[in-house]
Order: C-alpha cells, then structure tokens, then sequence
C-alpha cells in the first residue's frame, strides 16, 4: 500500500491507554497544542507530504549530514531518520522542564567542585566515599584544582522522558561530551525548509542561536586575564562517530576545528600550529574523552591528545569544556544521589524526578534484581550509546540468563530500573502515521549563567514497542517546538 | 590557518593534479604503441614511463617485464602503488574529506564523486579499445576539480595553497615528462624515418594538450628545439614550466609568513630563470640536465613549502 492511496484517518493507529500520547488525549481528542498541527495534517494532500519526506532524504544525503556506526565496515556513514512530525511541547511545560534542569545542573557543578574540593557531601554522609573516590570516572589529579567560575560541566545534554501530564523523569545527565545538537539544529532548518506555512501557524520558539550562546559561554569561561579569548573545537578526527557535529560547530562558531596533532604545549600555554606560526588557544571546546586528552598523563597510547595538556589546565594555562573528571558525577551509579545533591547544595526540592533505581552492589537490591529480571531495565554503569543493556519486558529467556550471569558476576557494574511507560509521539513509519517513543535531551550551558535554547533533540525508537531511542540502535530524530505562548 | 589544514589543501590538490599527469603520460605511451616502431620500441617506451615517475623498482618487485598490461594495472589500479590513479583519487578524496569545513561543498562533492567513480571503474574496459576513454575521463575530472576550485573558492589562504599544490606539481610533472620523452625521441636506438618521427612529436604535444598550441605559435614543422621551447619557455602555455612556476610564484606571495622569505625568494629566482632564459642556452648547456637541475629545485621548493607552512612547528 502507497501512502498516498490511503486515507489519513484510518492510517493513525492509536496508542495504548496506558501509555502518554503527546498528540491525542486518551479520550481520542487531539491536545490543543497539537490541533493546528492535526489540522494543517489533514488538509495537506498525501503526495505532498511523501514528496516532501523524499526531499528531506535526498537533502541530508547531499549536505553529509550522516555518522559512522561502530562495528560497521570502516568509513561507512548512514543517515539518521528524520521524521517529520514535530514533538511540540507547550510554553508551560517547558517553563517547568527549564527550571528543573537549571536547577540540576546547577547542583551537579556543585557537586563536582565539591568532590574535586572538600568532599562536604560525603563528610554530611549522603553518598558513600568508595562511590567517588573508587570511582573510574573520578579523576585524583583534578584534586584541588580550581577551574575557572567553578564550572566543570559547561555543556550537558540531559537526556528526559515523559510519563504522563507534567511527569517528567531525567534518565540519564550526560556531563563528558554529550552530542546530538547539530541534530537539534539541523532538524529545524528541514523543517522550516519543508514546510514554512507550519511556522506561521505556530510561535516556534527560536532554537537557531544555539552556536552563538555556546561560543559566548566558552568565551565566559576563559582563563582569568585572557582579553580576548581563541576558542577551538577539539575532536578525534575525520572518522570519528561524530565528526559531523564537531566540524558543524566549529564551522557555526567560526573557529578552528583542531586535532590534537595541531596543538602543542610551551612555557605554559596551549598553542595550535598555524601557518602563520604558533597561536595560543585559551579555551578548548574537546569532543575527546578524559583518557585520551593527554598521553603523559593518560593513556600514554593516545594518539588524539597534548602531551602535557594536563599539567597546563592545571596551572590555569587554557580551559577546558567540559572539565576533566565530570564523568563521576554523570556515571550511573551516582546518578541515585542527584535529588539529594539537589537538596544538599541548593536546599530545594527537585524539580524533576528521578527514575528509581536498584543498585546491584548493594546485596538487597542485587536479590530483588536478580528476582525481576523480566521486569526491569538493566544498565552498565559506565555504558553509554545503548549498548550493553537488557530491557527485561522485552528479552528473550536466553537474553536475560545472559544478564543474571554478567550481573552475578560483577555486580558491581550494573544497575537496574523499572520500565517507564515512555510517552509515544506520531511518527511516519511504513504503514502510515503511528504512535512511538521519545524522548528529550536539551542542551544545558553554564558559564557565566546557566543558558539553554528553548528545545533539544527529540530522539524517536523507531521499530514498533521500542524504548531505545539512541541513533546506534536504530533510532530516529523529530523536530523540537516549544510553543512561545 | 591550521598548518594541517593547509597541508591537506596543498596535497589534495597535488594528487588530483599528479593523477591527471599519469593519465597523459599513459596516453601519450598508448598513442605512441600504435604507431610502427623497431623491435623491443614498445615496451621500452612502457619502461621508460616508469622511470618517469621513479616506481621501476616496485614495479620490478611486482611484475616482470614492462608490457603494456602490466604497466597499466600497475599505474592504474595498484593501491600498493602510491602514485597509481586509484591511490591518487583516494588520496584526493582522504585529504580532502579531512577538510570538508574548509572547501566548498561543491568541491568536496566533485572530489568524492570522482573517488566513487574510479573505485567502482570496470576493468575489463582498460583492456579494450575504451583505454583512452578512461584517460580522457581521468583528465576531465581533473578538468572539474580546478574549475569548481576557480568557480567557488574565496581568494583566501585556502585557495592559495590548493594552487600551490597544483602548480608545484605540474612543474614537476612537465619536466620529467619532457625529459623522458626527450632522450627517447632524440637519442633513441632506433633509426628514426620521417613519417614515424612526426607521430612521436606530434604524440608528445598531444599528451599535454599542446598540439594546436604548437600550431598557433609557430605555424611551422614541428621540430624537437621549438617542441621543448613550447613546453620549457611559453608564457601562454597552461602546461609550460615557465607558466607553473609564475603560479608557484604568484601564490607563495600571497602565503606569505615570517619565515618564507628565502622560499620566495628561491621560487623567484627560479621563474626569472624562465622568465629571461633563451632555447639556445638551454640546449648549450644540456637539455637532460637542465631538466634535471629544474627537478631538483622544485623538489626543494616542495620541501620548503612543508617547513615553512605545513608541517608541525613547534621549536621555533
């Protein structure tokens, strides 16, 4: 069946009452943030539309606007569905989001100036000393350094899914190298570019600043003195997963996008290899993780870092977003104790939930894990991308025997959470328009302030029932609309 | 700039430009095979193409005798071979996919379609009558390249290096080309008749676009001193050493930093020398080491441009 021979309405599947759809209301009728949407939906004529999703393809093909797949054949780019229903979220809600991820984001920068300081939160006994200090995320030669504004975290991508009506849950706070902007930024312009009528029906809140306030924020944060501050992107290079997104920044901010080969330490000060000579850069954005950003100090194999990098950030010599060591306060087994960081620093009360978690090192947990296996979802602690993770609901028998003996194992690495009944969005798939998961991962910038764009990357699981959104796994992207009014 | 960023420039561009001189310089071989020659002429004509470019020992490793098969898939096809067309056009397309931010998105496009197109390029039609189809599609592509390079980069640092790259390389390219095809033509064992002779000079025109050229300024036989004038001396000719080296010139001067002074300085000197030299003095002194001498100092130009902007700086 062709899109266009069918008709509209009987091509909406509906979604499962127990499940939040961010479109239609359990009761069948459309939210009132998505009626102008529903509308323009029904008077546009099918063709359309499918000539219009086939130009998205073709576009982002052309642009490049791709990235490569670990474990794929090497050098090999694919393309990241992009759907073309917006995931539309109403100024109120946003209003509450906003606030609750200023709020936690703010704390865990307290947080990591603490543990990197004096270590308050563990001496008023609210997380465990071995949680951090035998943390491999906890970096001991950060111990004591001052950084400039306190700020370690200058960009987090915090990754949020809704339940029901204003029930957000943070899942994840992403503080090393989160990705997925250039997404954000990019699914906006196919949008505004496919459809401009949409735009003026709706107040789309602006998203397209984003590179500006990011180079701001990192001008803000420059070594003390530094009048004019050289800002440069650091990435691994041409092949890694998202290349695109590091040259797309670099190129948005209009600054070099550098490797480690272009950058050399001298009398205590970074300096990138020019062809006009030595320029000394003052803040690193880095897309490298903590292990490979200094060979004499790391992973002496690295071949992407600055020999001697460390020991110049540490004296104050260059900046660098985000600080070295956030990892301990993103890693999943801290991620517990965030509502009481939040409660310890800033004596409020969080703003936005945190998913419940079951921590395998801890025997009682451990026994109910091991007991609930098929409900629950299972997470390596230092996981990320969606790899190494057992959605119980969903597992074979074989899969979740697979698990019990890694979590047996080494408990340690693991912990467990309740499924959540995340909130489906309609999305294009083959049989027409149909209800799948989302979710949200805005970009938090602190610096002098704590900015953010009103929106973020709207990720889709594409396969039906899917609740893993991540692009590796067969994940897809949505335009992101906070609504001005 | 970056100094990588400029090296990336500078070598994509070299490649595209060595991969266009190999492609002519196979041709030229291809045309001159198909005219009458004495017994062995052929194949040291293949041969000589390898001395050319400085591969006869990888080669030697590889194949046994230079036949005009072997020598095709080995300049051609051979990825262990750094200067075969397909190595080229990869190294092209490598350098620059390394530097998407900085050239156009028609010039990356142009770049890695070529690169897509040779990769996937049937073989079976080198072995056949299409082999000068593959030649002329190797030069248009390179004709592409230098036209979107013209037709859409800013007049900036990048565009400088991307010519300096090209001109560099063609200079080198020419001399070792006229000086190969030289000593065969003029000191060959081989008895020369007339006719014969005609075809191999009228060949070596052909091979770098220069036959009409040839006509147009001398409006005259076609004879070995005026063939290297041409090709050594024309400040007309788009493929002379002295037009490559006016460009090589012109460019370094626009790159200009604190320490390139004496590579300017070299280039000039270099391009007088063109610029004022006479044919007579050129043949008094020796045409084969004249090349040679011309060879040597592009060579060093090469490595100066490297030092001076390209590679690494970090102890000065």
């Amino acid at each position: 069946m062709t899109r266009d021979t069918i008709t509209r309405d009987d091509t909406i599947m509906a979604t499962p009452s127990s499940i939040y759809d961010e479109m239609n209301s359990a009761d069948g009728t459309v939210r009132s943030h998505y009626a102008g949407y529903q509308k323009w939906l029904a008077e546009t004529p099918a063709d359309r539309i499918a000539q219009k999703r086939a130009e998205a393809d073709l576009v982002f093909h052309r642009v490049g606007i791709t990235f490569a797949v670990y474990g794929e054949e090497a050098g090999k780019e694919r393309l990241i569905p992009f759907d073309i229903v917006p995931r539309i979220i109403p100024a109120q809600e946003w209003k509450l989001l906003a606030a609750g991820l200023r709020q936690r984001v703010k704390a865990l920068n307290m947080f990591l100036h603490d543990v990197y300081h004096g270590q308050e939160i563990i001496k008023a006994g609210h997380v465990p000393a071995e949680q951090i200090l035998s943390n491999s995320q906890y970096r001991p030669e950060m111990q004591g350094v001052d950084v400039p504004g306190g700020i370690y975290a200058h960009i987090a991508g915090v990754d949020v899914v809704r339940a029901g009506a204003g029930e957000f849950y943070v899942l994840e706070d992403n503080l090393r190298v989160p990705s997925g902007v250039s997404y954000m930024l990019e699914d906006r312009r196919m949008m505004m570019r496919l459809f401009p009528e949409l735009f003026s029906r709706y107040r789309v809140a602006p998203v397209e600043h984003y590179p500006d306030m990011l180079l701001t924020n990192l001008r803000a944060v420059a070594p003390a003195g530094v009048i004019d501050p050289t800002v440069a992107v650091l990435t691994p290079g041409a092949y890694n997963s998202a290349y695109f997104e590091h040259a797309f920044l670099a190129q948005q901010m209009g600054v070099e996008l550098v490797e480690g080969q272009d950058l050399f330490v001298r009398d205590d000060h970074l300096y990138m290899r020019t062809t006009q000579g030595p320029q000394r850069v003052d803040v690193i954005y880095r897309r490298i993780d903590d292990d490979f950003l200094d060979p004499l100090a790391f992973r002496p194999d690295s071949m992407l870092g600055v020999p001697g990098l460390l020991e110049v950030y540490r004296a104050g010599g260059v900046t660098l977003a985000n600080a070295i060591g956030t990892g301990v306060a993103d890693d999943k087994s801290i991620y517990p104790y965030v509502p009481d960081m939040i409660r310890f620093y800033l004596g409020e009360e969080p703003l936005l939930n945190n998913v419940p978690t079951f921590m395998c090192r801890r025997k009682d947990d451990l026994a109910y894990v091991l007991a609930h296996l098929d409900e629950l979802v299972v997470k390596e602690t230092h996981g990320a991308g969606g790899y190494g993770m057992l959605i119980g609901p969903r597992a074979s028998r074989d899969e979740i025997e697979r698990f019990r003996q890694l979590i047996i194992e080494t408990p340690d690495r693991y912990i467990a959470q309740p499924t959540l009944a995340l909130s489906a969005c309609p999305t294009f798939v083959d049989a027409g328009i149909a209800p799948r998961h989302i979710d949200l991962r805005p970009f938090v910038l602190s610096g002098k302030d704590i900015n953010m764009v009103p929106g973020g990357l709207t990720r889709v699981a594409l396969r039906e029932g899917s609740l893993v959104v991540n692009s590796s796994q067969g994940g897809g992207t949505k335009d992101t609309w906070i609504l001005e009014v | 700039m970056l100094s990588r960023t400029a090296d990336h420039l500078f070598w994509m561009a070299r490649y595209i430009e060595r991969a266009e001189n190999v492609a002519r310089m196979l041709d030229v071989n291809y045309r001159m095979s198909m005219v009458p020659q004495a017994d062995g002429g052929i194949d040291a004509g293949w041969g000589a193409t390898l001395s050319i470019t400085g591969l006869e020992d990888a080669f030697r490793a590889r194949h046994t005798a230079a036949t005009m098969d072997a020598v095709l898939e080995f300049m051609v096809f051979d990825t262990e071979n750094p200067s075969s067309i397909m190595n080229c056009l990869r190294m092209a397309r490598e350098n620059a996919h390394a530097v998407r931010g900085t050239i156009t998105s028609e010039m990356w496009e142009t770049t890695n379609d070529t690169w897509l197109k040779m990769r996937d390029y049937p073989r079976w039609k080198l072995a056949g009558s299409e082999i000068g189809e593959f030649f002329e599609w190797v030069k248009f592509r390179s004709h592409l390249s230098r036209g979107v390079t013209l037709g859409t980069m800013l007049r900036d640092e990048a565009f400088h290096f991307i010519r300096l790259g090209t001109f560099l390389e063609r200079a080198d390219a020419t001399a070792r080309f006229i000086d190969v095809k030289y000593h065969m033509l003029v000191d060959g064992a081989a008895p020369p008749d007339a006719a014969a002779d005609y075809y191999q000079w009228s060949a070596l025109l052909r091979s770098v676009s220069a036959f009409e050229v040839y006509r147009k300024v001398y409006r005259d036989l076609i004879t070995p001193v005026k063939v290297a004038e041409l090709l050594i001396l024309n400040d007309q000719m788009p493929r002379s050493l002295r037009t490559s080296m006016a460009e090589v010139f012109e460019n370094l001067q626009a790159l200009s930093n604190y320490r390139s002074s004496e590579t300017e300085r070299r280039a000039g000197e270099l391009q007088a020398s063109l610029k004022f030299g006479r044919i007579e003095d050129v043949f008094a002194r020796g045409l084969h080491e004249y090349l040679t001498q011309f060879i040597v100092r592009v060579i060093d130009l090469g490595n100066r441009v490297s030092e001076d902007f390209l590679v690494p700086m970090s102890s000065n």
